[in-house]
């Protein structure tokens, strides 16, 4: 894989957990037996921590990006609202963070996911798998086609339904970036009204899984862009620190 | 961190179809990707070291198993090296990974890993770590991925002068975090709640 500077191999500095979710959601019925209930131990990172696994560009097929025709019969495309989708990944630094593998699943335009325990009745779309994958470019920046996933009803409350929501996984440099988020659509109504989004504590870090309509690189008379920016935990400055062995 | 830096993207939950994106063949969706789901094979070639499974199961409070979970495991080679661009102490055995990934099967609930034993690494300081792999666990109902280490029931000496494992006060809770060997399998269960908690750690 190409790499164009010495990896930094510093300490994270340490997760604002009140920017995360806690563990114990109740209006999300599922945590509810799936929370540990003991305090987290916490250590700084050692070097099982600060490495992590990394993928090159040579592994991506030519349509791992484009969920309109990654799943699609020859001459075929997925049904829906056209988008690209876009950003880049960040540390807290504001730095990129180039070459990490970034994965993104979805629904289908109708609300439906290709997987044999979604028994939603909207309809499956014979062109349309729901899975892409792409690694950040030198600039952090990522992108990928797709069409606009629907919402859809979920067990939880009587009448809860999820907002048009794009799943991603994303890895950093070291394995204790490791992240799984949701990107959310500006505007959507349901972000207000579901208790998975709600489990997060902080209206600003709801704000920021918000991806927003980009119409400088919305392509006229094709296909329109959102805007998604990620941002992974940051290296510790090693500034005036001494590097001890092992570390 | 002072205001002017950014903030971590907020955890969501990978939810019940979480396999579609990191597992596709898994989840059935065939041939993408060539039909491989990343992190399936750690062992890639003639791999130094000895050939082990790591197996168990992801319980939640009422003790039923997780057939949802995806669970990814992180270690050194047999030399204790790994395989990353940021591993500065040496060069890792091409022929292996490091890194696996697996979904817990939607039946039974059972993980499987198949990998070698990995050898010790240092500790910040230079006092070693006993050989370990660090566990990183998503699913519907885990807001924030659970971040825990499988250590090895035949390694007493090195559990027992680990700093990490130390840091576990109760000696119960540390047991939490060793897989109990039979053969060339190590059964290591996962307790996401309840009188056997599993050790998590916030790295």
């Amino acid at each position: 894989m190409t790499q164009t500077a010495k990896p930094e191999t510093g300490a994270f500095s340490p997760r604002d957990l009140d920017h995360q979710p806690p563990a114990f959601t109740p209006g999300y019925k599922t945590s509810i037996l799936r929370s540990p209930q003991r305090n987290l131990i916490s250590f700084d990172n050692t070097v099982s921590e600060i490495t992590g696994p990394t993928f090159g560009h040579q592994m991506l097929g030519e349509l791992d990006n484009d969920l309109i025709l990654n799943y699609a019969a020859p001459g075929e495309s997925a049904i829906g609202e056209r988008l690209i989708v876009h950003g880049r990944v960040l540390d807290e630094q504001g730095r990129p963070v180039p070459n990490v593998l970034v994965e993104f699943w979805q629904a289908n335009a109708g609300g439906r996911y290709r997987h044999k325990k979604d028994a939603y009745l909207a309809a499956l779309d014979p062109n349309f798998g729901g899975c892409g994958r792409t690694i950040s470019a030198e600039d952090g920046s990522y992108n990928f086609r797709t069409v606009k996933p629907g919402p859809y009803p979920w067990p939880n409350g009587a009448n809860d339904w999820r907002p048009a929501h794009i799943h991603f996984s994303v890895f950093g440099h070291g394995f204790a970036q490791r992240l799984i988020t949701q990107m959310y659509f500006e505007g959507d109504p349901h972000i207000a009204l579901c208790p998975i989004v709600q489990t997060i504590p902080d209206e600003t870090a709801i704000d920021a899984l918000v991806a927003r309509l980009d119409m400088d690189n919305t392509i006229p008379m094709d296909i329109r862009a959102y805007r998604f920016d990620i941002v992974l935990r940051g290296r510790r400055s090693t500034l005036f620190e001494n590097r001890l062995e092992g570390n | 961190m002072s205001a002017e830096y950014l903030k971590e993207s907020a955890s969501q939950t990978a939810g019940p179809y979480v396999h579609i994106g990191c597992v596709p063949s898994f989840a059935g969706l065939t041939g993408m990707y060539g039909g491989n789901d990343l992190g399936d094979t750690m062992i890639t070639g003639d791999v130094k070291g000895e050939r082990i499974t790591i197996e168990g199961y992801v319980f939640d409070g009422a003790g039923a198993p997780a057939k949802d979970a995806l669970l990814e495991i992180w270690q050194a080679d047999a030399a204790g090296l790994y395989n990353a661009p940021t591993e500065t102490r040496g060069q890792a055995d091409p022929n292996f990974t490091g890194w696996g990934r697996q979904p817990t099967d939607g039946d039974t609930g059972r993980y499987r890993f198949e990998t070698i034993k990995p050898g010790a690494v240092p500790y910040p300081g230079g006092q070693m770590q006993a050989p370990h792999c660090v566990v990183w666990i998503v699913a519907r109902g885990i807001n924030l991925g659970l971040n825990t280490r499988i250590y090895f029931d035949d390694e007493a000496d090195a559990n027992a002068s680990d700093p990490v494992l130390n840091k576990v006060e109760l000696s119960a809770r540390r047991d939490t975090l060793v897989a109990k060997k039979s053969g060339n399998t190590y059964t290591f269960n996962i307790h996401l709640q309840g009188e056997h908690e599993t050790v998590f750690f916030d790295i």
